[in-house]
């Protein structure tokens, strides 16, 4: 069973010390909830998980194999979604879509089926030939969530996913997390919103600030 | 091989959607090197003479004017973060990006650099060696100017800085490029000048996606 854990990370952003002293773990099927205040490095703790960021210090692994020996292996498995959609405003939406699954070896047989899979999981299909520029925010963030489920990877990083979704597109989101859950992948994810996963564990940051130096 | 020539791909459907964006830089190129008869006056002898240095300088500038794009767009609405999380080798896809942006922009002014020697009233026996040199310079403009591209990310007045940044590194590739033109008109072998501009792209093919992607690497921190 997968496994990808952190252990004893320290993270520095500006000279200030984001948390210090942080492990986690994700078990296949789990799910890792990051609250805490603003600032407090939820979206540092997912970019680090991401490699985007490096930690100061500790390291993170999957499987016990510490995952800087091989970044490509690393970003085969894992999906992430952060603040910025990626929508090209001249690509339609399903052109947008299908580039992001082309580009991952682990891809479906018929890109072009995932693709039209993806877009009605997030209720989209009908805006498949829309350029990119005339998506309303909430569209735009449809379209990158659909972009995660149109290639399958074990790993998803989700930073606020909720932005912008309304209440109907928030439930398609806790329905494909619950079924990535069960196919055996894992999610980390932060959130102010109330997002329903199977099995949460929560982890809050605002444990691991450095106390004020005086 | 098939994910490159996606990116490739992709790059290429960008522009031909952005279409004015990349005719923008040939239509450059062309006043660029028409304003010179109005400047130095319609002397033949004299614009024959100065024929390949005022093509190659203003391929020069046309080929900077677009480099800002090349990861700026990227940058700014999250494709770089997700590229640089695919699955693809980092130095890869910069590579297929640098062969998109030349394939946007190098070739057409390949393409429109005999019509303007003729313009100049350039010697007929510099022609083949003018896009010669370029089909080897180009390309070498465009990886060069990657780096710069990637270290302007997340500046502000980038487009300045880029040229500060990326003009000096163009020098040697204007000097063996006229260098080789001028040695086609004047009867002497322009062997040596060709084999330095393939040596200087074979040199930034070498060294380039490399530092881009570090420089990469480096924005998104």
């Amino acid at each position: 069973m997968d496994r990808f854990t952190g252990s004893d990370l320290l993270c520095i952003r500006g000279e200030r010390m984001v948390f210090t002293g942080l492990d986690f773990e994700v078990a296949a099927g789990g799910a890792l909830i990051l609250v805490g205040p603003n600032g407090s490095g939820k979206s540092s703790l997912l970019r680090l998980m991401a490699r985007l960021l490096k930690p100061a210090a500790g390291a993170m692994a999957w499987n016990g194999e510490d995952v800087s020996d091989d970044p490509d292996a690393h970003n085969a498995r894992l999906h992430y979604v952060g603040h910025m959609d990626a929508v090209k405003p001249v690509l339609s939406v399903a052109e947008n879509v299908r580039f992001w699954a082309g580009l991952r070896p682990n891809g479906a047989a018929d890109p072009q089926a995932a693709t039209a899979r993806a877009l009605e999981t997030f209720g989209i299909s009908h805006l498949a030939d829309i350029p990119g520029r005339f998506l309303s925010a909430g569209q735009r963030r449809r379209v990158n969530l659909a972009r995660i489920i149109a290639s399958p990877a074990p790993l998803w990083l989700l930073d606020e996913p909720t932005t912008a979704l309304d209440k109907e597109a928030i439930a398609s989101l806790e329905g494909a997390i619950t079924r990535h859950q069960r196919g055996g992948g894992m999610v980390v994810l932060a959130t102010h919103a109330a997002i329903e996963a199977h099995a949460p564990s929560v982890l809050d940051l605002g444990d691991f600030e450095m106390a004020e130096a005086v | 091989m098939e994910r490159f020539i996606r990116l490739v791909g992709r790059d290429l459907r960008l522009a031909q959607r952005h279409g004015f964006d990349s005719l923008l830089v040939v239509v450059f190129f062309v006043i660029a090197v028409v304003l010179f008869p109005f400047g130095v006056g319609p002397e033949p002898n004299i614009l024959a003479r100065i024929a390949a240095g005022i093509i190659w300088v203003a391929a020069l500038l046309a080929s900077m004017l677009s480099l800002e794009r090349l990861l700026q767009a990227d940058f700014d609405d999250g494709s770089l973060e997700l590229l640089v999380l695919s699955p693809v080798t980092l130095e890869i896809i910069v590579l297929a990006k640098v062969i998109a942006h030349w394939l946007t922009t190098g070739l057409p002014l390949i393409v429109a650099a005999p019509l303007l020697a003729v313009l100049l009233n350039m010697n007929a026996e510099g022609f083949g060696v003018l896009v010669l040199a370029l089909f080897l310079g180009t390309p070498t403009l465009s990886l060069i100017g990657a780096v710069g591209a990637g270290l302007i990310l997340g500046s502000r007045r980038g487009g300045v800085l880029l040229s500060l940044l990326v003009l000096p590194l163009y020098i040697p590739v204007l000097i063996f490029g006229v260098g080789a033109v001028d040695a086609a008109i004047g009867g002497f072998a322009f062997k040596a000048q060709i084999m330095i501009l393939g040596g200087l792209f074979l040199g930034t093919l070498a060294l380039c996606p490399w530092a881009t992607a570090a420089a990469i690497r480096q924005a998104l921190e």
